[in-house]
């Protein structure tokens, strides 16, 4: 049951694939050597040879941007001449410059600074190769989570290595701003998009028409993050469907005769910019990416990450995938050149599969025992973390117990067989001296790192002090987030055990569906796939022995308090995070909310329950779950978002969101979220 | 020829023409293979044997020129002879008698197909396998009474209960035989055929029209579920032209000739209709209408549609016919086109009026290699959009062009070899064209020789934009002529473990490379899942173009070896091609009509409405279903 997804769709591979050291060969043999290996890669066999120039051509010329030209001079006023000129100027903007010697020259600086920064990295050869068959029969998509910077390159920097074809990029635009790295990302294959495009017709035309032709010539396979952006959390982040629905078109409307999706999961044991994320999180902005700021960061350069893992999912059919789901005859009255909106039944599908990359996604990533100790060092009193410590003990004999409900959910562990008389204490030893920025062990305790800052002079404040914690605790949960995906689904059904105090299997399941609902935003569900989920829960749930399940019932075994109370403890968080924002949007005065206005008053908030004693959670404070509950609320029906000048607006439905409180404390039982018509008002 | 038309002065004119005709034969013959006619890619039919019936290639009883159990004539087949060779037998084609040399290696090659697996037919037809028939005794009295010939033997039934699609021949050469008609009748006019439906009617007896029996749509299988006693109503004995009128250029013909007996009368008048679908050796001027067929020359002469002046129609309700022979009207939804592709279902066409032209002074074959399919489609299309297609131009993909290669017969002389290899040489070596992605296009050129020459070179030119490179008659000629015996290649196919069947479809040019790789593609892949051990053969062609699109003709076959149930998965791998060529905007059928084997997709095609309408026809003109062959809806 655990391994439906396994199976159906061969996400991940069923036996110990190999996984090989790819910095291994790097550290025995001349990095200049690798950087001027003879790349002979075997192309898609239907692929015509084209070069960038002829793409942009291609592009410029079709029918649809042509088509496309007209409309958008017939609405503006402008001529069609000046609006392809603008569009000729946004391919130039967007398009990639892929060139080999590049590509050389980026494969020795990434051999360089790999090597330094991980001990080794991983990547699973059978997936390989099969991408490597693949790419020769269809148009191929690589599909990566994206967990870190990191990320962008790793995947042409192992194709390169293994004579596979450069893929083509989808990037943000501001890495195109950055002086030298824009231009060394461009010409090592990536193509810039904008951020919001909101309803720049044009804009979108020549993306669209960009991406597409990419996947009709199959001139090289194209690269994108179904997450849109990188996950400030670490937590999968709720898919975008537009990229999605541009590479699927050409398959809807019978252009190719398959594309073929490889999901790709990159793991990491420490991510580089952990504690970037964490002050973004409270709100402390990001850096504008530049290239200074790069170089700023290059004292990251000095410390060690452990490894990285890139598994190679295993090529996933879309012709196979949407049997059935896809009434292809759809296109057949209208010329396929023309713009034609998207049917409800191709959305559904194209956010299906967008979901189920996802999820295949997560499937496929390797978790390490730290993300197994983070869920436990969570589960301690923040205080005792700061001030007493948690005994070593303590915390390393209960790793090993969430090793073993890790593996019975079926998790992909990454637990090195260490050395020395207790292998696994070793292991356990090293991983938290890697991740001495967050935790450190002193005198058979260990403790939160908080962050010192040593120039100032004045004594620190206690809501200093807490964004000190807070910034430890996030990152703890980033941590953490890891390895959610294995435990979400039966964790979900320990609250609803908690919360209804039931047996009967169809008011749990109602329960279960409700949190579903509520959280969907918070982790990745395949819409539809609730019930389904229910099951899986049921059966990881009883396949540890935690409870017995029949017909009609869910009875806990005696056995399973301690994992049913650790899975309550994990869901904690959310539950109470979300219930602090749900009462303030309830008992406040006001109706609409500036977006800004709105996160700054739920931190205060937060702040001043975190201090008080009433919240025991620091996850109220990140911006991730604020703005996950605005999205969750919006799509419950209880709040309504409008544009108003510079920013959002949003307007509150106070009842809707009490409802869903009250349900959600157990005080009313669970019903239909979306069809009540008065949480349309 | 039995002509009704009256007069001596139209009789001796006829002669005259006649005469002028063959005049004209004698000297085209004399100046060489320039004056190459299609006629001669077919056979020869029975001219043999003119003695019986004037020039009438079909008896009475098909048994005796006929295969009961494969295509074509009895005399002819393709055969490994005993030094492992191919060889065409028989006398009818040109290339009769002819050995093959190349065609078993391709076919080995192709199938991974082995002389030593022999997968051979049962021999003869068993008559205790064939079901005694359901007679219906009162209608068989009275139709006695009219001396309407019939037969209940059980070879006559067994002939008239199959087209000819695979599976239907497939369970022949096994032996098997399932609902066939209980009776034969042949009608030998009109007023014969007004005799029998009334009949049917009274007696409430189905009847399934049967005309030349080429149907590849299931629709000549009787419904397995009726239980009254079916009649075939063979009207191969309704093959007369009864007149023809020179100052319309019309000739008015029953609907029982088959196209070359009306081909070969109509030119010994001077006169051709033009019509001439790949199956027109044996397809019948009613089976065209019921089917709304297509001819390989429509460029010039239209399709049947468009040939169609007049049509008279036996139903249940009555015969159903216009009043005049008007070129074109405006009298609401014109009712020809309730009777075209009604697939016997509403009842039997028993007379056409048909168009026709004088036959054409100058016949000219060409071809044209293109490097690879692309560029091939966009010269087609570009012919279609300059509206400059000659009689005929069909684009083969490399599959085709190799298989094409691998029917060449044996040339008799160095120098034709000799040539052979320098050709091959020029467009390999010379041009660069990859021999694994050229293909083939094959034109006829019909007409004045002055135009004809003329529009010749306006084709080629606009192929060499494309990169064509003109590739002689000869290669273009023996394109159409395959057409002729590739039916018979099936059977030859059966002979060693390999199954296979064509289908076509009509798809807007947009499209046309899409569906061809699609559903090429989709055949390999169903194959594969399907547990095929061999690798299939998918290959396609471009035969007909027109303003918007053009008709794609797939043939798919693969060595069936180690399955233990080959028609079921024949059947599977075309359904889902089907519903590949429906998902890439490509219709139902072009030409070859839905049958009882496409009906499924019906409703998709036409929508609720159509089917309403339809339906209504068929309940108003035939509430009984005596027309119950289960066609079409």
């Amino acid at each position: 049951m655990s391994n439906t997804y396994r199976d159906s769709y061969g996400a991940g591979l069923e036996n110990e694939e190999e996984f090989v050291d790819i910095l291994e060969e790097r550290r025995r043999s001349s990095d200049l050597g690798h950087a001027l290996r003879t790349f002979s890669p075997h192309p898609y066999k239907g692929a015509e040879s084209c070069s960038n120039a002829d793409l942009n051509k291609a592009v410029l010329e079709s029918q649809y941007l042509r088509y496309m030209a007209k409309e958008i001079a017939a609405e503006t006023g402008s001529s069609v001449e000046e609006v392809r000129e603008e569009a000729c100027g946004i391919l130039e903007e967007m398009s990639q410059n892929l060139q080999l010697k590049c590509i050389r020259l980026m494969g020795f600086t990434m051999t360089k600074v790999l090597k330094r920064l991980y001990s080794s990295i991983f990547v699973n050869m059978e997936g390989l190769n099969m991408l490597q068959q693949s790419i020769q029969e269809h148009p191929v998509i690589l599909m990566p989570n994206h967990r870190s910077y990191m990320d962008f390159l790793i995947i042409s920097y192992i194709m390169f290595t293994y004579d596979i074809p450069m893929p083509f990029i989808a990037a943000g635009i501001p890495l195109a701003g950055m002086k030298l790295v824009g231009e060394v990302l461009r010409r090592s294959g990536a193509f810039f998009i904008r951020r919001a495009i909101g309803s720049d017709k044009l804009y979108w035309a020549v993306l669209s028409e960009y991406v597409r032709t990419i996947v009709k010539t199959g001139i090289a396979p194209l690269e994108f993050y179904v997450e849109g952006l990188r996950s400030r959390t670490l937590k999968s982040v709720m898919p975008k469907l537009g990229m999605m629905h541009m590479v699927m078109e050409p398959f809807f409307k019978g252009e190719v005769y398959d594309i073929t999706l490889i999901p790709i999961s990159i793991s990491y044991d420490r991510v580089l910019e952990e504690s970037l994320l964490a002050h973004e999180l409270l709100g402390i902005p990001k850096p504008k990416e530049s290239t200074t700021a790069l170089l700023k960061a290059s004292k990251v350069l000095q410390e060690d990450y452990g490894s990285m893992h890139v598994n190679f999912g295993r090529p996933m059919s879309v012709r196979h995938l949407c049997e059935g789901k896809i009434n292809r005859c759809q296109y057949n009255l209208v010329p396929r050149d023309l713009p034609q909106k998207p049917s409800a039944e191709v959305q559904a599908c194209v956010s299906w599969l967008a979901h189920l990359m996802v999820r295949v996604q997560e499937e496929g990533s390797m978790m390490g025992p730290w993300a197994l100790m983070a869920c436990l060092l969570l589960q301690a009193p923040t205080r005792v973390l700061t001030e007493e410590g948690l005994p070593w003990q303590e915390l390393t004999d209960k790793t090993l117990w969430l090793r073993k409900l890790a593996l019975d959910f079926g998790a992909r562990l990454n637990w090195p067989s260490g050395q020395g008389q207790a292998p696994d204490a070793d292991v356990m030893s090293s991983t938290v001296a890697l991740h001495g920025s967050v935790v450190n062990r002193k005198a058979g305790r260990v403790f939160l790192v908080q962050e010192e800052e040593p120039t100032r002079n004045r004594p620190i404040s206690p809501e200093e002090k807490m964004i000190s914690t807070a910034a430890a605790v996030l990152m703890l949960a980033s941590y953490r987030n890891m390895s959610l995906h294995i435990f979400v689904r039966p964790a979900l059904l320990a609250m609803a055990l908690h919360i209804k105090k039931t047996t009967q299997k169809d008011e749990l399941l109602a329960f279960f569906c409700f949190l579903w609902d509520v959280f969907s935003n918070e982790f990745i569900f395949i819409p539809g796939n609730s019930s389904q989920d229910f099951e899986e829960a049921c059966f990881l749930l009883k396949k540890c022995g935690a409870v017995h399940v029949s017909e009609q019932e869910v009875t806990v075994s005696v056995a399973g308090l301690e994992v049913l109370s650790f899975l309550q403890a994990l869901l904690q968080p959310f539950i109470d995070s979300y219930q602090v924002i749900f009462r303030y949007l309830c008992e406040n005065e006001v109706h609409v909310y500036a977006e800004k206005q709105f996160l700054t008053a739920v931190r205060n908030l937060a702040t001043e329950l975190i201090l008080s004693g009433e919240l025991h959670t620091y996850e109220a404070l990140s911006s991730d779950t604020q703005k996950n509950v605005l999205s969750a609320l919006q799509r419950l029906d209880s709040l309504t978002k409008s544009r108003a000048s510079e920013q959002n607006e949003y307007t509150v439905n106070k009842a809707a969101v009490r409802r869903i409180d009250d349900i959600l404390s157990g005080k009313i039982p669970p019903q239909m979220l979306h069809t009540t018509p008065e949480a349309k008002l | 020829m039995a002509s009704n038309s009256s007069g001596g002065s139209d009789r001796q004119r006829v002669a005259q023409q006649r005469l002028r005709i063959i005049t004209g034969h004698l000297q085209g013959r004399e100046n060489g293979d320039s004056t190459i006619i299609a006629a001669e890619c077919k056979a020869e039919g029975s001219q043999t044997d003119v003695s019986r019936e004037e020039g009438k290639t079909v008896p009475r009883r098909r048994q005796e020129i006929m295969k009961w159990n494969g295509w074509g004539y009895s005399d002819t087949k393709f055969i490994f002879n005993n030094k492992g060779q191919a060889e065409f037998t028989g006398k009818r084609y040109r290339l009769s008698g002819m050995i093959i040399p190349a065609l078993k290696e391709w076919f080995e090659g192709t199938f991974g197909a082995s002389m030593q697996h022999k997968s051979p037919a049962a021999p003869v037809l068993n008559s205790g396998a064939v079901q005694p028939p359901t007679l219906n005794e009162a209608f068989l009295e009275e139709l006695k009474s009219t001396g309407v010939l019939f037969s209940h033997d059980a070879e006559d039934r067994v002939y008239r209960a199959h087209g000819h699609c695979l599976h239907e021949i497939f369970a022949l050469r096994e032996g098997k035989v399932g609902r066939v008609p209980d009776m034969v009748v042949w009608p030998n006019c009109h007023d014969d055929v007004v005799k029998i439906v009334e009949l049917a009617c009274k007696h409430d007896v189905c009847l399934i029209p049967y005309g030349g029996g080429t149907s590849v749509s299931s629709g000549l299988e009787c419904p397995p579920e009726e239980t009254r006693c079916i009649v075939s109503v063979d009207t191969s004995q309704m093959n007369r032209i009864l007149w023809i009128d020179e100052k319309n250029l019309t000739a008015h013909v029953e609907a029982g000739i088959v196209g070359q007996d009306l081909e070969r009368l109509l030119n010994e008048s001077g006169y051709c209709t033009g019509h001439e679908p790949d199956s027109m050796e044996f397809s019948s001027l009613g089976g065209w209408v019921a089917t709304r067929a297509s001819g390989m020359k429509k460029n010039i002469y239209g399709n049947i549609e468009d040939l169609v002046v007049h049509v008279k129609m036996v139903t249940p309700q009555g015969v159903i016919e216009k009043s005049c022979r008007g070129p074109r009207m405006s009298t609401g939804p014109d009712i020809h086109h309730f009777i075209m592709g009604s697939e016997g279902t509403l009842g039997v066409v028993t007379e056409v009026t048909m168009k026709i032209r004088p036959v054409p002074e100058y016949q000219k074959y060409g071809s044209v290699v293109f490097p690879n399919f692309e560029q091939g489609v966009a010269c087609l299309r570009e012919v279609a959009k300059q509206r400059c297609a000659p009689a005929s131009i069909r684009l083969m993909d490399n599959e085709q062009f190799k298989f094409g290669h691998a029917l060449k017969p044996q040339v008799s002389s160095m120098f034709t070899s000799f040539l052979d290899g320098l050709k091959k040489f020029y467009i390999t070596k010379f041009k660069g064209f990859d021999t694994d992605r050229l293909c083939v296009a094959t034109l006829l050129f019909e007409g004045g020789r002055e135009k004809v020459l003329q529009h010749e070179k306006q084709v080629y030119d606009i192929a060499a934009k494309f990169g064509g490179l003109a590739a002689g008659e000869d290669n273009g000629q023996r394109g159409y002529m395959l057409t002729f015996v590739i039916a018979y290649l099936r059977d030859l196919g059966m002979e060693y473990y390999v199954i296979g069947e064509s289908f076509e479809t009509s798809v807007p040019w947009d499209r046309v490379l899409d569906i061809c790789r699609n559903v090429k593609a989709r055949i390999i892949g169903e194959c594969k899942s399907k547990g095929v051990q061999f690798q299939p053969l998918s290959t396609c062609r471009v035969t007909q173009t027109y303003d918007t699109g053009a008709c794609v003709y797939f043939y798919f076959a693969f060595n069936y070896r180690g399955l233990s149930d080959p028609v079921h998965v024949y059947e599977q791998v075309e359904r889902a091609a089907r519903e590949e060529i429906l998902a890439n905007g490509g219709s139902l059928s072009h030409h070859h009509g839905v049958g009882k084997l496409r009906k499924e997709w019906m409703r998709e095609t036409v929508s609720n409405v159509g089917m309403g309408m339809l339906q209504s026809v068929k309940d108003y003109v035939d509430p009984k279903n005596i027309f119950g062959n289960r066609n079409l809806l």
